[in-house]
C-alpha cells in the first residue's frame, strides 16, 4: 500500500485548525486515507476527532498510507499539506 | 453572597437566566424497535447539526467562525457516526449509544491533557445537540434574550457564546471554567463582567436579581439599592476615561509614552485591542516557567513573531529572560544560593549559561526579519555600564538596533549617565529598585511599608535616572506596576519620565491623570513627593499638589 512519512509543521501540533484542514481534506479526496503517529495504531484520516485524539505535536513524524488508484497523488498532496505551517495564513 | 474568580474589574447587576441543562438520555430510552429506522434519523440528527452549526458560523464573525466550522467538522465526523450507527445496529438505545461513543472520545481527549482538553466542550456540546435532536427537545444552550440577563451555566461552549445575543448579557456566571477558559477570554474582549468557579451558581433560581462584580470575585443575591448605586458611579467613571483615546501626554503637550506590561500573545492580542502606545514591558520568561527544558530558538521565535504582529508595528519592548530568585527555572536556576535575590537573576545568567541569552537574541533577530517589525529589546538585573556594553554588544550582533537595558539596581541608577552612553534606553523596574534601594525583600508582607515605591530615597534614584536620561536625550520609562497608579504616574512624569507601562486596564485613568497637569505642574507634583521625609507623607504630598479635578475624580 503506498505510504508517506512526514513530520507536523504546525506550531501548535495536529491540532485544532490543521487537524480540521488536514482531515476535511482527506475527507475530500475519497479514498480511505489512514494516518499514525510514529509506531502507533493507524486511523481514519478523515475523522477529527481521531486524528486530534493522537495528540500529534509540532515535530513529530505521522505515517499517511492509502489504496485505490490516485493514492500516490493523494498522498502527496496530504503530505505537502502537513509539511506546512497550518497555523500560519489567518 | 458567592464568590469566585473574577474576570476583568466590570460588574453589572440584573435577573438570572440559565442556559439549558444538556438533555440527557431517557432511563427508560427503548431498544430501537425498527433499528433501520433509528439509524436513519440518528444520521438525519448528526446532518442537521452540522448544518445548523455551519449556518451559524457563516452569521458569526471573528474567532467565532472557525470555532463553529470545527465543531460542525466534528457533528459530522465519520468515526463518531460509524460508531454511535454501529451501536445502534446492535439493538443499543440511540442517545445510549452516542453517550456511550462519546465517552470513550471525551476519555482520550482527558487523557490527552493539554490543548485536546478545550475540546472536550465544543464536544459535549455536538452531543447535546444531537442527543436533543434525537429525543424532540429543545436545542440545549441559551433562551433567547429579550432583555437584561446575567447567563448563568456550569460552562459555556463556543458555540453557546457564539449564539449569546452579547448586547442584553449584563454579566456571566459560572460554576466551572477557569480565568483563561474561553468563556472568560469571550467576556474580557467583549469587556462583559464575568465571573467563574463559582461554587453554588447552578443553584441560582431563574429570575433571582444578582448583582455581579468581577473586580471582587462577588455575586451578590438580592442586591440592596446602593450596590446599584455604586456599580453605576464606577460604570460611568470608567466610560467617561475610556472614552479619551488620545496619546498620552501633559496639558501643555509633552508626549508621555502609555505601553502594557504583557507576558503572552493573548495578553498582546488584549493590549492591541486598547489604546496604548504599545508594549513596554514584554516578560519572556513566561515562556520560560515550569518547564524542564528551556524553549527552541523557532519556539520563541514563533512566539515573538506572534506578538509583533498582534501589535502591528507598535512598538513592544522585549526584556530577556528575567528567571532567578522569585521565578526560578529548572534549567538555570542555580542550586543552593544563599541570597537568591542578589544571585545569578536576569542579565547575569550570562555568566553561567550564555546560550539562554543567545538562543533568545537569535530567536528575537528570527522574529524581527520574519515580520519586518524592529522590537526594541532590553536586559534586566544590569549593574555596570560594561555589562550595559556586553548586552549591547550581543544584541546589535544579532542585527536589534534599538538596545536598552533595566534600571533596577541602585548601582545602575547612580551611574544612569555612564549606563545610557551605552545604550539607547533605560527602563526602571520600579518593584526590584525598591526592593534594592530599601534593602527589604519584596516578598516579605511584613516590610511593605519600607518597600513602598513612595519612599523618598526610591524617588531619588527614579530622579537621577530620569535626569541621565534627558541630559542624553534617550527614553527613560518606568515599567513596573507603580506606572498604573495615577498618581505615582504624575510624579513619574514630574521626574522626568518619558514613558509609562502598566497593564491595560489601569491606562484610562492615568491618561487622564497625566493630561490634567503641565509639565510645570507635574514637576511641583514631584517636588511636593521628594520633599517628605517619608513614603506615607511623600504620597500625602503628591496628592495636596495634584490638581483638583483629578484627585476628587480618583477620590485620592
Amino acid at each position: 500500500m503506498p505510504a508517506r512519512t512526514v513530520a507536523v509543521a504546525s506550531r501548535s501540533g495536529l491540532h485544532a485548525r490543521p487537524a480540521s484542514l488536514f482531515t476535511q481534506a482527506a475527507a475530500d479526496s475519497g479514498l480511505d486515507v489512514t494516518i499514525a503517529h510514529g509506531e502507533g495504531e493507524p486511523v481514519d484520516a478523515a475523522s477529527i476527532l481521531l486524528v486530534m485524539s493522537l495528540g500529534v505535536p509540532h515535530g513529530d513524524e505521522v505515517t499517511l498510507a492509502a489504496e485505490g488508484e490516485d493514492a500516490d497523488r493523494i498522498l502527496d498532496e496530504l503530505v505537502t499539506l502537513l509539511a506546512t505551517d497550518l497555523d500560519e495564513e489567518h | 453572597m458567592l464568590t469566585g474568580a473574577g474576570v476583568g474589574r466590570g460588574a453589572g447587576i440584573g435577573p438570572v437566566v440559565r442556559v439549558s441543562p444538556a438533555p440527557v438520555a431517557p432511563t427508560d430510552e427503548r431498544a430501537p424497535a425498527d433499528r433501520e429506522a433509528t439509524a436513519a434519523r440518528a444520521t438525519a440528527a448528526f446532518d442537521d447539526v452540522a448544518a445548523a452549526l455551519r449556518a451559524q458560523a457563516d452569521g458569526a464573525e471573528g474567532a467565532a467562525v472557525a470555532v463553529l466550522q470545527a465543531t460542525a467538522q466534528m457533528a459530522q465526523d465519520r468515526a463518531l457516526r460509524t460508531k454511535v450507527l454501529a451501536r445502534i445496529a446492535d439493538g443499543e438505545p440511540p442517545v445510549a449509544a452516542l453517550d456511550a461513543v462519546v465517552k470513550t472520545f471525551v476519555d482520550m481527549f482527558t487523557a490527552a491533557g493539554g490543548m485536546l482538553l478545550e475540546r472536550v466542550t465544543d464536544l459535549r456540546s455536538v452531543r447535546d445537540r444531537v442527543a436533543a435532536h434525537l429525543l424532540g427537545v429543545p436545542v440545549p444552550g441559551v433562551p433567547q434574550l429579550t432583555g437584561p440577563a446575567v447567563v448563568v451555566a456550569e460552562d459555556l461552549a463556543p458555540a453557546d457564546t457564539a449564539a449569546l445575543d452579547l448586547r442584553h448579557v449584563v454579566a456571566i456566571v459560572t460554576e466551572q471554567g477557569g480565568t483563561t477558559s474561553h468563556t472568560a477570554i469571550i467576556a474580557g474582549q467583549r469587556s462583559i463582567p464575568c465571573v467563574v468557579r463559582v461554587t453554588g451558581a447552578l443553584d441560582l433560581e431563574p429570575g433571582t436579581v444578582v448583582a455581579v462584580d468581577a473586580a471582587s470575585g462577588t455575586v451578590e443575591v438580592d442586591p440592596g439599592p446602593e450596590v446599584a448605586e455604586a456599580f453605576a458611579e464606577r460604570a460611568r467613571l470608567a466610560a467617561q476615561l475610556a472614552e479619551d483615546t488620545s496619546a498620552g501626554a501633559t496639558a501643555d503637550g509633552v508626549p508621555v509614552g502609555l505601553l502594557a506590561n504583557i507576558g503572552t500573545v493573548a495578553d498582546a492580542e488584549r493590549a492591541a485591542g486598547t489604546a496604548v502606545e504599545g508594549v513596554g514591558l514584554f516578560r519572556t520568561e513566561v515562556l520560560f516557567l515550569e518547564r524542564t527544558t528551556a524553549p527552541t530558538r523557532e519556539e520563541q521565535a514563533a512566539v515573538y513573531a506572534e506578538v509583533l504582529r498582534s501589535l502591528g508595528g507598535r512598538k513592544v519592548v522585549v526584556r530577556t529572560l528575567d528567571a532567578g530568585a522569585d521565578k526560578p527555572l529548572a534549567f538555570a536556576t542555580q542550586p543552593d544560593e544563599e541570597n537568591p535575590a542578589l544571585g545569578v537573576r536576569g542579565y547575569r545568567l550570562v555568566r553561567t549559561a550564555p546560550e539562554l541569552l543567545e538562543t533568545q537574541l537569535a530567536a528575537l533577530a528570527d522574529a524581527q526579519r520574519e515580520t519586518g517589525i524592529e522590537p526594541w529589546v532590553m536586559a534586566p538585573m544590569i549593574s555596570t555600564p560594561d555589562e550595559a556594553r556586553d548586552f549591547a554588544t550581543s544584541a546589535r550582533a544579532h542585527g536589534l538596533t534599538t538596545v536598552g537595558v533595566m534600571v533596577e539596581v541602585p548601582a545602575a541608577a547612580l551611574r544612569a549617565e555612564a549606563i545610557l552612553a551605552e545604550v539607547d534606553f533605560v527602563s526602571m523596574g520600579t518593584n526590584d529598585l525598591a526592593q534594592y534601594v530599601m534593602a527589604s525583600d519584596r516578598l516579605r508582607g511584613e516590610l511593605s511599608d519600607l518597600i513602598s515605591m513612595w519612599q523618598p530615597a526610591v524617588l531619588d534614584l527614579v530622579a537621577a535616572t530620569a535626569r541621565a536620561g534627558q541630559q542624553a536625550g534617550k527614553p527613560a520609562g518606568v515599567c513596573g506596576e507603580s506606572a498604573g497608579d495615577p498618581v505615582m504616574a504624575v510624579v513619574l512624569v514630574g521626574l522626568g519620565v518619558t514613558s509609562l507601562s502598566m497593564s491595560s486596564g489601569s491606562v484610562p485613568a492615568v491618561r487622564f491623570a497625566v493630561s490634567r497637569h503641565t509639565q510645570e505642574q507635574a514637576r511641583a507634583v514631584a517636588a511636593a513627593a521628594l520633599g517628605a521625609r517619608s513614603a506615607t507623607d511623600a504620597r500625602a504630598a503628591a496628592v495636596a499638589a495634584l490638581a483638583p479635578e483629578v484627585a476628587a475624580l480618583l477620590g485620592a
